[in-house]
């Protein structure tokens, strides 16, 4: 009965229906929609960037009139370019990456997945949407305070990030990042434990654990990990607003000496600050990347008309890499330094990752192996997503190992990997997810035409800006540069910043074109069909758009694994979760 | 029509990833690394050696099989292999898991390691020329122990315009010592012993000819070796982002034979 009401009462006014919302599906498509604004400003940030690599010291008048502290008289200050870099950093990661495939895929897809109405806590997650909306707004907003947004990069390390005299960005930007990462992380923390929470407590009858998706199974390692690793980092964060604001001296070590003053701070180390924040931050590169190799791993069924390759020893893997992510942190301070013996700790256990994550990869391809290959635009993304994981993933073997990374590390060759996965993979699973799940979402197609003109000059783009990236960091070239004039062994290299930027307008404008597919495919794209992929998985047994509760007056009830297509005997080449053992064969 | 737009697409994306692989490849087999100066920068260029060569095969390898993949099973219209027996699975992951274990793995253990622990747990050798360099935004102080191999002693309270390391006057081991800026100058095939320290923030001493990395930090004295085994000039970068300037942080390593050196010592005394 309960069940029932909760499936036709539907908010009656616009204000709770779409705005504070506690449906998945609207915090979910807010989330994502938030994620793709977030991402043009990140984007913006690293056109500007690119203009000043490609052109060092050229006056923009246009820019000069709408930055006039940065960019006065048009020319960019380095200050200038270390905020745009730093935010560039903390948006792409935290707020487009982790928002759009966590907050996005994860609150849109865990219930329909799964065969629950909603998620466990309703109310906690439309708390968790709008605690990220001021998060957004304190971080976009520190622009315009005193000295600017936070400029010592999105590790923020001190003594740059804790002493305001450092750096003009370390006045009250820096103040401002800290309040939007606690934001983020409380944010991020309500929809984790919700995600845990809903997969673990919500799943219909039948959904076994062995019988979710993929994307779910990340999801919930993803959502695990970073529950255990996201505190660590805001009680860092409070330990540095004390260290700016309140006169203590964590990370601040005595003998300081800024501006011709001796500074009062003793006993603090910054290495505790690179300790907490790695903690974090190595487990968050896997909170990003899981969820992207779930939707890649989940498509490819889909379009190959064929079980996936490997499904039991996938989940495996993820176990795997999740437990590894936590103890490699190291590996970002073989040389900061940290004692090198615990270095030789860090580089071989970094390394055992390779182990699963090649099983992942070689998955994936084994998974095309003998189906009969279809490519709308989904399919295309996937692709691109495996082929940056591919070459993405083979960075980490230099960078993990302590002994290459004495000369790598702090170059572009990391900028290069980390953007080839982190960046590459996220960015093309999302655009796949965002193509995939439109219907789902709308009940209308994207444009097929579009999308593939999307695909086709994305996908180049940005395999050619990172990969030459790599090459830059063999050369030496230093990452955090705001020009590569002064260094005599860096001129031959001038030609590629020109190179890479024009690669990277290339790739910026060519998103305005997926927005527009998507805004305009909102109201006037065609109308979808019920299962318009003819896919296996739950979410496509609930009428398209899904409604208010998701399904009618009856869950669904699940009988067999996700990837059941071309089962010998069944008619048509899927047979969906709910098809009973007695009308088609369980093949797993 | 379904089929023949597969087949197009299918064989478009197989060539553009075989071209990426090709591409990778051959800027790969360009020289990327500035020309080595050091002893030890060897070792780690056999390390990168290695996993270049070995990524590189991978990288054609698993670019020439996706694509061969998309080639081909966008040309048929039936699934012609459907799920793979747990054993199937099992020993394909296998194959991969020993592969990637013993190129990763075994690199960093015979290859890496060894370079590692050279560079880091070893001692200098005894007639390695101590040089302290003290990082501050955005430039390198550096300090010679002079003929007593003894640095004076420094305080923060002391530091002032004219005095930028805060040395004691009052110490005698710091009489003979010799304060330069942004110029370090060493001897060819003779140890140099760093004494890095920092005033203020995080910077980092990355000499990229001689493959030496290693980020000073305020608070703490680390101290590493190197040996330059070539003459000349080579340039100091600051690999740690360390404020406005840090882009402009140079600084230079001269590399001199014993002779100069000595010259340049007496000639700096004096002076």
């Amino acid at each position: 009965m309960g069940e029932m009401s909760r499936a036709v009462h539907e908010p009656p006014t616009f204000l709770r229906r779409y705005v504070f919302s506690t449906d998945h599906k609207v915090i979910g498509i807010q989330y994502l929609i938030t994620a793709m604004f977030m991402a043009i400003a990140g984007g913006g940030l690293v056109a500007l960037m690119r203009m000043q690599l490609a052109w060092p010291g050229t006056k923009w008048a246009w820019l000069g009139r709408i930055f006039p502290d940065g960019m006065e008289s048009g020319v960019m200050k380095p200050e200038f370019y270390l905020s745009l870099m730093t935010m560039h950093g903390t948006i792409m990661v935290f707020f487009v990456v982790s928002l759009g495939l966590l907050g996005g895929f994860g609150n849109f897809l865990i219930p329909l997945q799964i065969g629950a109405r909603d998620m466990a806590f309703p109310v906690l997650n439309m708390l968790s949407y709008w605690t990220i909306v001021p998060a957004c707004l304190v971080m976009l907003g520190s622009f315009w305070v005193e000295g600017g947004a936070a400029a010592a990069g999105w590790t923020a390390y001190p003594p740059l990030s804790a002493v305001r005299t450092a750096l003009p960005g370390s006045q009250w930007g820096q103040t401002l990042w800290i309040l939007g990462m606690a934001l983020f992380i409380a944010s991020f923390t309500m929809g984790g434990l919700n995600y845990v929470t809903t997969i673990f407590d919500q799943r219909t009858k039948g959904m076994s654990m062995m019988r979710m998706p993929l994307t779910i199974w990340t999801m919930f390692i993803a959502s695990a990990i970073g529950l255990l690793a996201f505190p660590p980092l805001l009680a860092a964060a409070v330990l540095l607003l004390f260290d700016r604001h309140g006169g203590t001296s964590f990370f601040l070590p005595s003998g300081l000496y800024f501006g011709n003053q001796l500074l009062p701070n003793s006993g603090g180390t910054p290495l505790l600050w690179q300790h907490l924040f790695w903690f974090l931050g190595h487990p968050e590169v896997y909170v990003l990347i899981l969820p992207a190799l779930g939707i890649t791993l989940d498509l490819l069924p889909v379009f190959t008309r064929k079980p996936l390759f490997g499904y039991r020893l996938t989940v495996y893997c993820l176990y795997a890499i999740a437990a590894l992510s936590m103890i490699v942190w190291g590996h970002h301070m073989y040389v900061s330094g940290m004692s090198p013996y615990v270095g030789e700790f860090f580089a071989i256990g970094t390394l055992a990752i390779t182990v699963p994550s090649t099983i992942i990869g070689v998955n994936m391809i084994a998974s095309l192996w003998g189906g009969t290959l279809r490519f709308p635009t989904p399919m295309l993304f996937v692709i691109g997503a495996i082929v940056f994981f591919g070459t993405g993933g083979f960075g980490g073997i230099f960078l993990g190992n302590a002994t290459s990374d004495i000369q790598l590390h702090d170059t572009y060759f990391v900028v290069g990997h980390f953007h080839l996965m982190i960046g590459g993979v996220t960015l093309m699973a999302m655009f796949a997810g965002v193509y995939y799940w439109f219907p789902k979402m709308f009940g209308r197609m994207m444009s097929e035409r579009l999308g593939k003109v999307h695909f086709w000059l994305t996908f180049p783009a940005f395999y050619a800006i990172f990969l030459a990236m790599h090459y830059q960091g063999l050369a030496g070239m230093p990452r955090r540069y705001y020009a590569f004039d002064k260094y005599e062994y860096l001129q031959w290299l001038q030609g590629s910043h020109l190179h890479v930027s024009l690669a990277a307008f290339l790739l910026f404008g060519a998103q305005f074109l997926f927005l527009y597919n998507f805004f305009r495919s909102v109201f006037r794209g065609r109308k979808a069909a019920d299962n318009p992929w003819n896919a296996a998985t739950l979410e496509w047994s609930s009428p398209t758009p899904a409604p208010h509760g998701n399904w009618g007056e009856h869950l669904p009830e699940v009988h067999r694994w996700p990837y059941d297509y071309s089962v010998p005997g069944a008619t048509g080449d899927c047979t969906p979760q709910t098809t009973p053992a007695s009308v088609a064969p369980v093949t797993f | 029509m379904e089929a023949s737009t597969a087949r197009r697409v299918g064989s478009s994306l197989a060539i553009v990833i075989w071209l990426l692989a090709l591409g990778v490849v051959a800027l790969g087999l360009r020289r990327w690394m500035p020309p080595l100066a050091s002893e030890h920068g060897a070792g780690i260029d056999a390390m990168i050696r290695f996993s270049m060569s070995a990524v590189g095969s991978l990288i054609l390898i698993g670019h020439c099989v996706l694509g061969y993949f998309l080639w081909r099973f966008s040309r048929q219209d039936k699934i012609s292999f459907r799920l793979a027996g747990h054993h199937l699975e099992r020993r394909w992951s296998l194959v991969a898991a020993l592969l990637m274990a013993a190129i990763a793995e075994g690199g960093v253990l015979t290859l890496g390691l060894p370079v590692w622990a050279k560079v880091y747990d070893t001692e200098a050798p005894s007639n390695a020329l101590p040089i302290e360099v003290t990082t501050e935004q955005f430039a390198w102080n550096v300090r010679y122990a002079g003929p007593d191999g003894v640095f004076g002693r420094t305080s923060p309270k002391l530091i002032t315009l004219d005095n930028p390391l805060g040395v004691d006057a009052q110490d005698p081991a710091g009489k003979d010592d010799v304060i330069d800026l942004n110029v370090i100058r060493a001897e060819v095939n003779r140890a140099v012993k760093i004494r890095l320290r920092s005033k203020d923030v995080l910077h980092s001493f990355f000499l990229p000819n001689l493959r030496v990395k290693q980020d000073s930090v305020p608070g703490m004295t680390i101290e590493f070796w190197f040996v330059p085994n070539k003459t000349g000039t080579f340039e100091l970068a600051c690999a740690e982002l360390c404020g406005l300037g840090h882009y402009e942080m140079r600084g230079l390593l001269v590399v001199l034979t014993t002779e100069e050196f000595q010259k340049w010592l007496q000639e700096k005394k004096n002076g």
